[in-house]
């Protein structure tokens, strides 16, 4: 069942979702790059689509601000359906990638144009822009041309010239994509602080999966213009629904088995190198082909073997990657399967420190599994 | 003495010979021969020999300037109008190429990239046939009987181009200001199309899209987003038309008329009917003048859009 049309019914028939999305498909002579996708998302909601590059995500987020036209189903926003207005019409203002900041313009100008295009007199226009620079904090910028700034300014400025109209919906197209790693990071939070501050609703598509994380209330993942999953960030790291969403988000290792024995409260699964005993139930029986994701900071490692025999298995580190705040141990177990194991670098110097070569037994707990049926 | 033998050597290194070439180049084939013109236009014709401008006589070195020739230019009037009309014909020209020119372009840009090519080919195919050929042809075009003549006499546009002063009776349209007009304009079109087409096929779009996000019609996206950044095109392409347009000589020499005296053919008569070389060299000299001034604007106009481009 697709999970996403399950959340949309259930929210559908409690409050009346601000922007609904109905059964959206984009066809490109035959190829279906958005493919019968439904959504609804709330007021206020800060939502990401989340996928690699061409599964969609960027023609879905441009159909929302009019660039492509849906070969069939509906948008709705508050009630409003958008089909028959112009991107120049519609309610919403999008940030671009690498923001299509126009050069010709002082960053001033490129914050009134939406409010000129308006025909809003002057003093009104001048106010708007002056709270804008100060929203982002530019206002010593404001004679500057778009090339005399540093990318984070650049971005900002797009995400004043976008808000300046305050648009009912703000689009983001991989906000953050153009800056480095660091400046990102304190820009996430930043660009969070402002969108919840100014309370507009916001769609952003992006492939950066710790950026949707960070800075969404919800998620979808996006693969060959289907939604495959819609939830929280938490929610799809530690339930994700299928095989793909598990191995997408975070790292994760993937055990093939089959369920030896099937009960209310738990399940044991068997696979190459150990057994697995699952502390809940799943929908499924006996006998049944199913996969374990097991996330690698979820896994401890130990040099005794441990009491429990379930959810153990004995193998040799054949490598290890040093993180800084963490170190990844690649442990090859017995069928020749490799484990990856994520344990946090608490001590500055452990005397028993694990290396490369060490025998060692992985193992964790009755609740770290998820069960993967398809 | 080893500095200095680097500095010799980074002056005769390979990017200092690749900037120079071109400098020399100009140094040998303008500068030096518009000295000479130069040195004409403020010489005194000695029946067939021109003075030298450095004597020296009994221990006197003496320079002797003419400089009546260019007195001359200020107060006959017939210099002063055969500029201006050059001028107002090179103007009028550049904005007929301009109007035609930008929406050629702009479309040339936006066709499918398959296209381009084939368009770009189009636009230079003119040069194919000989430019002589080419501006000859509008002759038998435009006189009695001719094809174009007949039609803009059968559909009444000579009546307005009449009214406005382009053609001296309805049904006259060759040796006219109108002829002249439209001979230059058919010949430097492409110049105006070509740098256009460079400059607006490297925008990016998705500033349009912007535009439009932010409530722009597709017109007013026009006017304050393209225009703006085609600026330079636009420069560049005005100059390439207007520049030869005002020393031209072969255009109003087979389509221009009695009205239309332009400042190439006052050059022509200095020298071959009057055979006054210096007189000639003069006018040669204000004119080179009065194209060096729009080529400076030109030039910092290209810094700045080189700035804004950084």
């Amino acid at each position: 069942m697709n999970p996403s049309s399950a959340g949309n019914e259930q929210r559908a028939s409690g409050d009346a979702a601000f922007l609904r999305i109905e059964h959206l498909t984009k066809d490109f002579d035959g190829y279906k790059a958005v493919n019968d996708v439904s959504l609804d998302i709330a007021k206020g909601e800060i939502f990401a689509l989340l996928g690699s590059s061409g599964c969609g995500k960027s023609t879905l987020l441009r159909m929302l601000a009019g660039f492509e036209t849906p070969s069939s189903g509906r948008i709705v926003l508050a009630g409003q359906d958008l089909a028959s207005l112009p991107p120049f019409q519609r309610p919403m203002n999008m940030m671009f990638q690498s923001y299509a900041l126009f050069p010709h313009l002082t960053v001033w100008d490129n914050i009134a144009f939406g409010l000129r295009r308006d025909g809003l007199p002057k003093a009104q226009v001048a106010d708007r822009v002056e709270a804008m620079l100060k929203l982002v904090q530019l206002g010593k910028f404001a004679k500057r041309k778009p090339h005399q700034l540093s990318g984070g300014q650049q971005q900002r400025v797009a995400l004043a010239r976008s808000l300046a109209k305050q648009p009912q919906l703000l689009l983001l197209d991989e906000p953050l994509g153009a800056l480095d790693k660091k400046l990102r990071e304190e820009t996430q939070i930043e660009l969070v602080n402002i969108i919840e501050q100014v309370g507009v609703t916001c769609v952003m598509v992006t492939h950066d999966q710790e950026e949707a994380m960070t800075m969404a209330s919800r998620i979808a993942i996006m693969s060959e213009g289907r939604f495959l999953q819609v939830g929280a960030p938490s929610e799809i790291y530690e339930t994700p629904a299928t095989r793909f969403v598990a191995d997408f988000i975070g790292n994760v290792n993937l055990m093939d088995g089959k369920v030896d024995d099937d009960q209310p409260d738990h399940v044991i699964i068997g696979c190459a190198d150990c057994r697995h005993y699952v502390g809940h139930g799943i929908t499924g029986n006996e006998g049944m082909g199913v996969t374990v994701a097991l996330r690698p900071e979820k896994i401890h490692l130990s040099r005794k073997a441990p009491d429990d025999e379930f959810n153990s298995a004995r193998g040799t580190i054949k490598e290890l990657s040093y993180f800084g705040s963490f170190t990844v141990y690649h442990v090859e177990l017995a069928s020749g399967a490799r484990l990856k194991v994520s344990l946090a670098n608490v001590q500055r110097h452990r005397d028993d420190q694990f290396t490369w070569g060490d025998t060692v037994w992985a193992h964790w707990s009755r609740s770290a599994h998820v069960v993967l049926t398809s | 003495m080893n500095a200095l033998l680097d500095r010799l050597r980074s002056l005769v290194s390979g990017r200092s010979a690749v900037i120079g070439l071109p400098y020399l180049w100009l140094l040998v084939f303008f500068l030096f021969p518009f000295v000479i013109v130069f040195k004409i236009s403020v010489s005194e014709m000695e029946t067939v020999q021109f003075k030298d401008l450095v004597t020296l006589k009994d221990g006197v070195l003496q320079l002797s300037l003419k400089l009546s020739n260019y007195v001359f230019i200020t107060e006959d009037a017939l210099y002063l109008k055969t500029y201006l009309a050059s001028l107002k014909y090179a103007a009028a020209t550049t904005l007929l190429c301009l109007a035609i020119g930008y929406p050629f372009a702009y479309f040339m840009a936006r066709a499918k990239s398959t296209l381009q090519p084939t368009l770009l080919m189009l636009v230079m195919l003119p040069f194919w046939t000989s430019f002589l050929l080419r501006v000859y042809a509008w002759k038998g075009l435009l006189s009695e009987n001719g094809w174009v003549a007949d039609l803009l006499i059968n559909t009444g546009i000579d009546q307005l181009l009449y009214a406005a002063g382009m053609i001296p009776a309805p049904g006259k349209l060759m040796h006219t200001p109108f002829s002249l007009v439209l001979g230059m304009t058919y010949t430097y079109l492409p110049f105006m199309i070509l740098p256009l087409y460079g400059n607006l096929a490297k925008m990016d779009l998705r500033l349009l899209e912007a535009a439009a996000d932010l409530g722009a019609t597709a017109w007013t996206a026009f006017w304050k987003i393209t225009v703006p950044l085609s600026k330079a095109g636009i420069i560049a392409g005005s100059m390439l038309v207007f520049i030869p347009c005002i020393g031209e000589f072969v255009i109003p020499e087979l389509l221009g008329g009695p009205q239309t005296l332009m400042i190439g053919r006052v050059m022509w008569d200095e020298f071959f009917s009057n055979n006054d070389w210096p007189m000639a060299s003069s006018v040669a000299v204000v004119m080179v003048l009065l194209i060096i001034v729009p080529l400076a604007i030109f030039n910092k106009y290209q810094a700045e859009a080189q700035e804004v481009r950084k």
